[in-house]
């Protein structure tokens, strides 16, 4: 008994050492942003590259803000309505998938699935041909094509299938007996759906707005194809400060974390939803 | 008639929906596949229907052949090396271990950071400059006696590297996927092994991994549809160049700087159908299961 008692604990050291080397491993890109971004040009030679700054200086943060700030308020203009769009949608849809089926109600969610799975690649020639389309049309040039609210349709449109998931997946745990008694009570589809649905809906709606807000504060795709340089967000500005030569390697380590405050700090403060979601979203990537 | 008032509002309010999955899904994958069996090789030209020409003729194309066999090596790299990784943080951790709750959020946190900034760090990383102009690994490889590497430039291996920062961001996903996975095998069925004489090796193969299953190939699916699609962490790390070329860039290319609709279609069509062979089988099967039970 002693015996398998010890092995058990040396086991869980062994284990603890690894799962700290991991650890390790892990952290090691954030050392190398952290680092970067706080050295003055005089230490970027090769030779220092591991090493603590000898001077700390907040220069290329500074830089790096101006640079992408622009970005960075578009990224905003896209994410804040977009997720709340996505999730308005989702909600509705996940409602009636749920609780007011209707004929062919499984088949259809079986279709707005693999709307989660295509590759985006399949859809962007069209995808950019139609928006252009909408500018003519309109005649408000840079709006559709090359403006922050076609991208934020497409999103929203190609968000349906995650969200319309996540909320069908909360709402069918609601008893159906509530539903039920609220029909009795006279109740249409919509009144119930705000007396006793919604109030409940909280948790759904905190993982799909995380969800939604980070996928589309890190895409990439989209905003490569769809936007122009007065619409970019800021994933796009900031490839492109990286990318130019002459950029040192302080200021885009101090862009990439600027870029990445937002959904980092949603991530920690909100852990739990973030998990949820990406529990949710097993089905997708 | 009186049924029909009971769902008709539902689908009403579903409809929106449906109208717009229609058009931005359904319709524009056969509005993609149709480009690309036209000759419109310009941005004026009508486009004439030419059938499966473009399909066959891409295979005539040096980079092609390129940019499959890249997105080969990447996909197996990347499936294995995150789906092993995954496993093995979880395995090391399903029993329960102090500090928890941490190790999980640090091997998670990648995946709330963008694949840009990601790959911003790991060109830096991946640098392939050695001796006294080596930075990133190589420089800390020198230091302590490992051998330098060209990294993501090796014209073998590049694209093995590469994998290494998808990697590095999913492995977390999946540690979550497989630990939610360990904990769902209830204790009786592993008490009643024991009982049966197997030891925790015994457990481990015979009820704990056939459990494990769905969640494999859960996992499985995820990381291999986001690896056959993948563009931003390539764009980040290398940009377009030919030396990590991969389908979705190559397609990029073809509609930015060849000017030629029906190419980059005929990319993007190969790169929906690579998915779509084991997305929709997958698909099917999970929602036949989900009705069953």
């Amino acid at each position: 008994m002693t015996a398998v008692a010890a092995r058990g604990r040396v086991s869980t050291g062994a284990r603890l050492v690894i799962l700290l080397a991991f650890v390790v491993v892990f952290l090691i890109p954030v050392y190398v942003l952290l680092v970067t971004s706080f050295k003055p040009l005089t230490e970027a030679d090769p030779g220092q590259a591991w090493n603590l700054p000898v001077t700390w200086t907040t220069e290329a943060w500074r830089v790096a803000w101006e640079k992408l700030a622009p970005g960075l308020w578009n990224s905003v203009l896209l994410a804040v309505p977009g997720s709340l769009l996505s999730c308005a949608l989702g909600s509705m849809n996940g409602y009636v998938l749920s609780k007011w089926r209707f004929p062919g109600a499984d088949v259809l969610f079986t279709l707005f699935l693999f709307g989660m799975f295509i590759p985006y690649q399949g859809v962007m020639i069209p995808l950019v041909q139609l928006l252009v389309g909408l500018n003519e049309l309109t005649g408000l040039q840079g709006v559709f094509y090359g403006g922050i609210p076609g991208l934020v349709l497409a999103h929203v449109v190609y968000g349906i299938p995650i969200c319309t998931l996540i909320f069908r997946n909360y709402y069918v745990t609601i008893p159906d007996e509530l539903i039920e008694a609220s029909r009795v009570d006279g109740a249409g589809m919509l009144r119930t759906y705000r007396s006793v649905v919604l109030p409940v809906s909280a948790p759904a709606i905190a993982v799909v707005v995380i969800w939604q807000f980070t996928s589309l504060w890190n895409d990439f795709l989209f905003a490569v194809f769809l936007t122009g340089p007065q619409s970019w967000p800021a994933t796009v500005m900031l490839n492109n400060i990286a990318g130019a030569q002459a950029t040192p390697y302080s200021q885009q380590m101090a862009a990439a974390i600027l870029s990445s405050i937002p959904t980092m700090l949603i991530y920690v403060l909100l852990g739990r939803f973030f998990m949820r979601g990406l529990m949710a979203g097993a089905l997708k990537g | 008639m009186r049924r029909a008032r009971t769902w008709l509002p539902g689908l009403l309010l579903v409809a929106p929906s449906i109208v717009a999955i229609g058009v931005f899904v359904y319709g524009m994958l056969g509005w993609n596949f149709r480009l690309a069996m036209t000759d419109k090789h310009d941005e004026v030209s009508e486009g004439k229907f030419v059938g499966l020409d473009n399909f066959v003729s891409i295979w005539d194309q040096p980079r092609w052949h390129i940019s499959v066999n890249h997105a080969i090596m990447f996909t197996v790299v990347f499936v294995l090396g995150a789906l092993v990784l995954g496993w093995f943080l979880a395995f090391l951790m399903e029993k329960g271990i102090r500090g928890e709750g941490t190790f999980r959020a640090i091997y998670l946190f990648p995946m709330a950071v963008s694949f840009v900034a990601t790959g911003i760090v790991w060109r830096w990383l991946m640098n392939s400059g050695m001796e006294e102009r080596a930075v990133g690994l190589n420089r800390l490889f020198d230091a302590i006696g490992l051998p330098q590497w060209q990294w993501f430039r090796d014209p073998d291996w590049g694209m093995a590297a590469m994998a290494l920062p998808a990697i590095w961001q999913m492995s977390g996903y999946v540690m979550a996927l497989f630990l939610a996975g360990f904990r769902g095998v209830p204790e009786e069925l592993r008490e009643a092994a024991r009982v049966d004489g197997c030891g925790e090796w015994g457990v481990y193969r015979h009820v704990v991994l056939p459990l494990l299953r769905p969640v494999t190939l859960s996992a499985l699916i995820i990381l291999g549809h986001i690896s056959l699609k993948v563009f931003d962490l390539i764009v980040a790390v290398s940009g377009k160049q030919i030396i990590t070329d991969v389908p979705a860039v190559f397609m990029w290319v073809a509609v930015f700087d060849s000017h030629d609709p029906a190419k980059g279609a005929t990319i993007a069509s190969y790169i929906v159908l690579s998915v779509a062979v084991f997305v929709i089988p997958y698909l099917v099967w999970s929602v036949r299961k989900e009705r069953r039970s």
